[in-house]
């Protein structure tokens, strides 16, 4: 029997991922994600797992490094400032091809900035905030129960595919309590893979690296990387939509965003105005194939989210030009209200109607 | 025939790439013979650090990852924490540990992580070309100490093994140098201890610091840079002991 819970996100992602098996949770303090860490410097222990308060974000990505060479289920979290610092990790981590789960309940940035709610780090996530060639497959939860469901998604994705997983929130996800069910405790052991370094007792040593010196080397190793990135951009695209069919406004949005674009578009519909949104909860891969779908004569794209226009660029690259993209960008903290973004809808609903949608 | 000298079988039988007269040699045949002679190969895992010893995984016939410039400690806290019962060691250079990774060392030295770190403090960045590290002694000319290393200007030299001595978490502590026969006995024989102690389940963190000759970027014949060694270094970077 699951059992239903009421929990905030913060907590709901870390009761998850201990009931997913969880091996090792590393963390530094950063607001407004420190739920997390108390609910883990308590419940791993209880588990006879390890939790360990790192003393820098550096030193938490390479724990998860650490334990993630030795085929380890190992997982951080942390917000904006902290997550800039765990970039060489993540990195390192995609080079060495190790699965791992990075979270980031984001806050207003840049520097600083502010504990408020914010997406501004999109393009961090989705982009590969760190140097060279790589990608991160990226999950955004829009909700409590999503945040417990985002766990063993991600570390399904990190374990098929060998490489670092992002879940991004928002400081409103990682503090609302709603309720949810939570997965069943797994049975946990299981086989170590071939890579993990476990000693090399009665078999050929083995290496964990992401150095590859000799003549085409890292070009070779690189491109079968992103065979399997294209495999994840075939399988594991995630997204909902609705009232796509007749839409003649299509709202884009994703996390806590997507929850006020559901409810401005339902006020929309009253009004006679027929608004539809798309939700991407795979933010790499992006649902381009959903977006690209939904390009309909004169229909016109709403991109809304917390950030001064991040995803409206995926948005655009999935339409190339076939129809014209609004922003609704927030910054700093700012949440969009469902009368701004009803407004934003009407708006672009007399550009459709108007035929002058303005530039695609 | 008797054999009365062979390489460990801990090292694989593969010419280094360390220029000639370099001490990574000798620290890694130290090494490869505490973990041998001590029956730990099948249950050790050894971390690479960025410098220099990046390749050392392609001389050990061990388990190894490399990871991020000074982030060893960091990893091995994590594998240590996660497998009691393995030997985790890192292997790191000067630039690796006293620079970039202070930060990291002293965590979990100040934890009281009981793995063991193998330190070759060489007084200068190898890898990248001779710049000035920590450790980089007063007066030594560098890529980026061409005058001299100057307190005013650059600060002093850095004694990583005196600093982490200090710490409660830290349980064997000792520096050693590489550049006489006497002397590499002796590092043979604390290296050995530090792994040991690892091995027995012993409190706290095993680190050997070991002086170590860079002929090539100190600008030295291979046998004067050992000279250098004993008749300065070793001033300023003492020999001995300095915890359990």
């Amino acid at each position: 029997m699951s059992d239903r819970t009421l929990m905030c996100g913060n907590e709901a992602i870390a009761e998850a991922a201990i009931r997913h098996g969880l091996d090792a949770y590393f963390g530094y303090p950063i607001t407004p994600q420190n739920e997390i860490a108390a609910h883990m410097s308590r419940r791993m222990p209880e588990e006879g797992r390890v939790f360990l308060q790192s003393e820098s974000e550096l030193a938490a990505i390479n724990m998860v490094f650490g334990a993630a060479a030795t085929g380890d289920l190992a997982m951080t979290t942390s917000s904006s400032p902290g997550v800039s610092l765990m970039q060489e990790g993540l990195s390192y981590l995609a080079g060495a091809d190790l699965p791992a789960v990075i979270v980031n309940v984001m806050r207003g940035g840049p520097g600083l900035g502010n504990i408020a709610p914010a997406q501004g780090d999109y393009f961090q996530a989705v982009r590969g905030g760190g140097h060279g060639d790589y990608r991160t497959p990226t999950l955004a939860p829009a909700s409590v129960q999503e945040m417990a469901d985002a766990v063993p998604i991600a570390f399904d994705i990190a374990w098929r595919y060998r490489t670092p997983v992002m879940i991004i929130a928002d400081g409103i996800l990682g503090q609302m309590m709603e309720p949810l069910v939570l997965p069943e405790m797994s049975g946990r052991r299981r086989e170590r893979p071939l890579w993990a370094l476990t000693g090399a007792e009665g078999r050929q040593r083995r290496i964990v690296r992401s150095l590859y010196l000799g003549d085409g080397e890292l070009e070779r190793v690189v491109r079968e990387r992103f065979a399997r990135y294209a495999e994840i951009e075939r399988t594991e695209v995630r997204a909902e939509t609705r009232g796509i069919p007749d839409a003649e406004v299509v709202c884009v949005a994703y996390g806590i965003c997507a929850r006020i674009v559901r409810a401005a578009c339902a006020r929309a519909r009253t009004e006679g105005i027929r608004a539809g949104w798309i939700r991407p909860i795979t933010l790499w891969p992006f649902p381009a194939d959903a977006i690209r779908g939904a390009s309909g004569k004169g229909r016109v794209f709403l991109a809304v989210e917390m950030s001064m226009g991040q995803m409206v660029d995926d948005v655009r690259l999935s339409l190339l030009g076939r129809a014209p993209v609004r922003l609704l960008g927030r910054p700093g903290g700012g949440i969009p209200t469902e009368d701004e973004v009803l407004r934003e809808i009407r708006a672009a609903s007399d550009a459709a109607r108007a035929g002058k949608a303005g530039e695609p | 025939m008797k054999i009365v000298c062979q390489r460990p079988p801990v090292l694989f039988d593969a010419s280094t790439h360390y220029c000639p007269g370099c001490g990574h040699g000798i620290a890694h045949r130290l090494v490869a013979e505490a973990i041998g002679d001590l029956g730990l190969r099948g249950k050790t895992i050894g971390i690479a650090p960025v410098g220099c010893a990046v390749l050392a995984y392609f001389y050990f016939d061990i388990d190894m990852v490399e990871v991020a410039h000074g982030r060893a400690p960091a990893v091995a806290t994590a594998m240590k924490r996660l497998h009691p019962d393995k030997i985790i060691f890192s292997y790191q250079g000067d630039g690796d540990l006293a620079s970039i990774g202070a930060a990291e060392i002293l965590h979990a030295a100040q934890r009281g992580e009981p793995f063991t770190v193998i330190f070759v403090n060489n007084a200068v960045f190898g890898m990248t070309g001779g710049q000035m590290a920590p450790t980089t002694m007063d007066a030594q000319v560098t890529a980026t100490t061409p005058l001299g290393r100057k307190h005013k200007e650059h600060g002093h030299p850095l004694r990583v093994a005196e600093l982490l001595a200090t710490l409660p978490g830290t349980g064997y502590v000792e520096r050693c140098s590489l550049h006489s026969v006497a002397q590499v006995r002796r590092a043979a024989r604390a290296v050995r201890h530090a792994f040991e102690r690892q091995a027995q389940g012993a409190d706290g963190l095993s680190l050997v610091e070991l002086l170590s000759p860079c002929p090539t970027y100190w600008r030295m014949s291979p046998v004067d840079a050992m000279k250098w060694i004993e008749t300065d270094m070793t001033k300023m970077y003492p020999l001995g002991r300095l915890k359990g």
